[in-house]
């Protein structure tokens, strides 16, 4: 009785485990089938061969480079940017003396709530008079702009735990506020800067809604807005090729789970423990 | 060292240009709908102050309501889903899995970090039946229930569960994690000690295990409503709102009419009201907890 039900257990988690996992892997390998096979055989049969033609398809003639080198720079400008500010804005906020202070702070927090749609309509006419649209510095603004409460957030909590002693030690070794802030206060912050980077880094890279919305040019596109009208531009019969460009588009993800994937979990769940 | 941490200058270089940035960006945005909503036509051409008369269409606008009934069924389906299989899972973690934890639960997590639209476009080519079958489909014909196959994107009457069913596949390994960090914090010796008084299974769940996972409960509550609220990136890139209205959420109309028509009056008072739900559910949910 014991062991009917330990296997059972076992067959359930398996099950689990497979549906969660085996789309991801069904993805990778119909991303290198050549086009015939989609009609000679079922879905789920495994590729003949490793057809890479499909991701230098996708790479050239879908304009996949394009769309890669437009997601890293604003995903990395943006996220240079969050974790400077929210670092500064948390110290700023937390440790220093000032009389506005706890008013500022609500105001950063209440950021959180936002849902982007609400935003949406006045800055897409904001961007429109400001000459923002298409353009990359109103993407990675925007970027900065909503990473911000939640990022701060994630940081204050760090920076209260922040001893006053070092700050003090510093001080009195004749730290001047602005080396305090580079050579004290950021090296300690390397935990709340790790997890920022890496929450952040995933929802500016996925980011969908304000690159659809601001970009339209299509040298200018994203990963995300490339994706969405891949089809239509390539062709709806080509799979190969749509499975090589939404595989690519998961690399670096997967390669930074990989990488880390404590820190990638620990990252995006803080997001909602905060509660 | 009070006078270095409440330098005036300092302070002002640090902050001000974030919070330009974030009044600009981020907190005008949402003030400046609200003057929107009272307006109709487009900023610049035939811009006139119409009053409520945007709220007030709202309660006559069929495809507003057909967009709020889809949401909510999303919303209770899909809510329902996550937090019910994530904490699931968890506890299947914690009680049953003996060895391979890590690997399970770095296979599990997994799918959280997919960007939504490629997600999309896998879902789509599983549910694919045109011009060869797709995953699921091909699947049922292998295993003999030839008569199962159907368009499953295609059709309305199944569109929205394959949505659901995408968003619940996406986020399930989230809640699970989140439910598991909270059964780890649960010591051990409480459960073992309920387990010598002769506590059941059943009764352990119920009697000690869910009171204590109350709080963490909720806030996956919240979670999982204030994003099903704005359901949006998912339904368009498996769907596009499609077929006809049949998954086309809120925040889509929203979309539509402000971007696709030029109506930003309207699309303003739809966005509030988004915005609206999403506040008070999340207080409604958080009220269930005596300690917040």
């Amino acid at each position: 009785m014991k062991t009917v039900k330990s296997v059972l257990i076992k067959i359930t988690i398996l099950i689990l485990c497979l549906i969660e996992a085996y789309p991801i892997f069904w993805m990778l390998t119909a991303s290198f089938k050549q086009q015939h096979e989609w009609v000679s055989k079922p879905a789920y049969a495994l590729n003949s061969s490793f057809h890479f033609q499909n991701y230098i398809d996708a790479w050239t003639r879908g304009h996949m480079s394009t769309y890669f080198f437009n997601s890293l720079v604003a995903t990395l400008g943006a996220l240079f940017f969050i974790v400077y500010f929210s670092v500064t804005v948390g110290f700023v906020l937390t440790k220093m003396r000032w009389k506005m202070r706890k008013k500022v702070a609500i105001f950063f927090d209440m950021g959180i709530m936002v849902p982007i749609a609400t935003a949406l309509i006045p800055l897409f006419q904001i961007y429109n008079r400001a000459n923002l649209l298409n353009s990359r510095v109103g993407l990675i603004l925007v970027y900065i702009a909503f990473g911000l409460s939640l990022s701060f957030f994630l940081v204050s909590s760090y920076m209260r735990s922040l001893p006053r002693e070092i700050l003090e030690a510093a001080v009195i070794d004749g730290c001047d506020i602005y080396r305090l802030m580079w050579h004290i206060v950021m090296p300690l912050m390397k935990n709340a800067v790790m997890t920022i980077l890496v929450l952040q880094f995933f929802f500016k890279w996925n980011d969908l809604l304000f690159s659809m919305t601001f970009i339209s040019s299509s040298n200018l596109k994203t990963v995300q807005t490339g994706l969405l009208y891949f089809e239509t531009e390539f062709g709806a019969k080509n799979w190969g090729a749509i499975f090589a460009s939404v595989s690519m588009s998961v690399m670096p993800l997967l390669f930074i789970y990989i990488l880390l994937n404590r820190r990638v979990i620990e990252g995006l769940t803080s997001g909602a423990v905060k509660g | 060292m009070d006078k270095v941490l409440s330098n005036k200058k300092a302070i002002a270089i640090f902050i001000l240009p974030p919070l330009i940035l974030y009044s600009l960006l981020v907190a005008l945005p949402v003030v400046w709908s609200f003057y929107y909503s009272f307006y109709s036509g487009t900023p610049g051409l035939k811009w006139e102050f119409v009053g409520i008369s945007n709220y007030l269409k709202l309660f006559i606008d069929s495809n507003f309501k057909a967009a709020l009934w889809v949401n909510v069924r999303y919303i209770a389906i899909v809510m329902l889903g996550q937090v019910g299989l994530g904490l699931a899972l968890a506890l299947m973690f914690e009680f049953w899995l003996k060895r391979f934890k890590s690997l399970v639960r770095t296979l599990v997590f997994f799918p959280v970090v997919l960007p939504t639209v490629a997600v999309g476009h896998l879902f789509a080519k599983i549910y694919e039946i045109q011009p060869n079958y797709g995953l699921l489909n091909s699947l049922l014909s292998a295993i003999g229930l030839e008569s199962w196959v159907q368009p499953w994107i295609g059709q309305a009457s199944t569109a929205l569960y394959c949505l659901i069913a995408m968003d619940i596949w996406v986020a399930m390994g989230f809640y699970a994690i989140i439910f598991y960090g909270a059964l780890l914090d649960i010591p051990g010796d409480i459960i073992e000690a309920a387990k010598i008084d002769g506590c059941s299974g059943r009764q352990l769940f119920f009697h000690i295990l869910a009171p204590l996972l109350k709080p963490v409960t909720l806030t996956c509550l919240v979670f999982s409503f204030t994003g099903t609220v704005k359901m949006f990136e998912s339904a368009l890139a498996l769907t596009g709102g499609g077929p006809g209205n049949a998954t086309k959420s809120l925040s889509m109309y929203m979309y539509n009419v402000a971007f696709g028509y030029n109506n930003m009056g309207y699309g303003s008072v739809i966005a509030i009201f988004v915005f609206v739900l999403c506040f008070t559910g999340a207080r409604i949910i958080r009220s269930f907890d005596e300690s917040y």
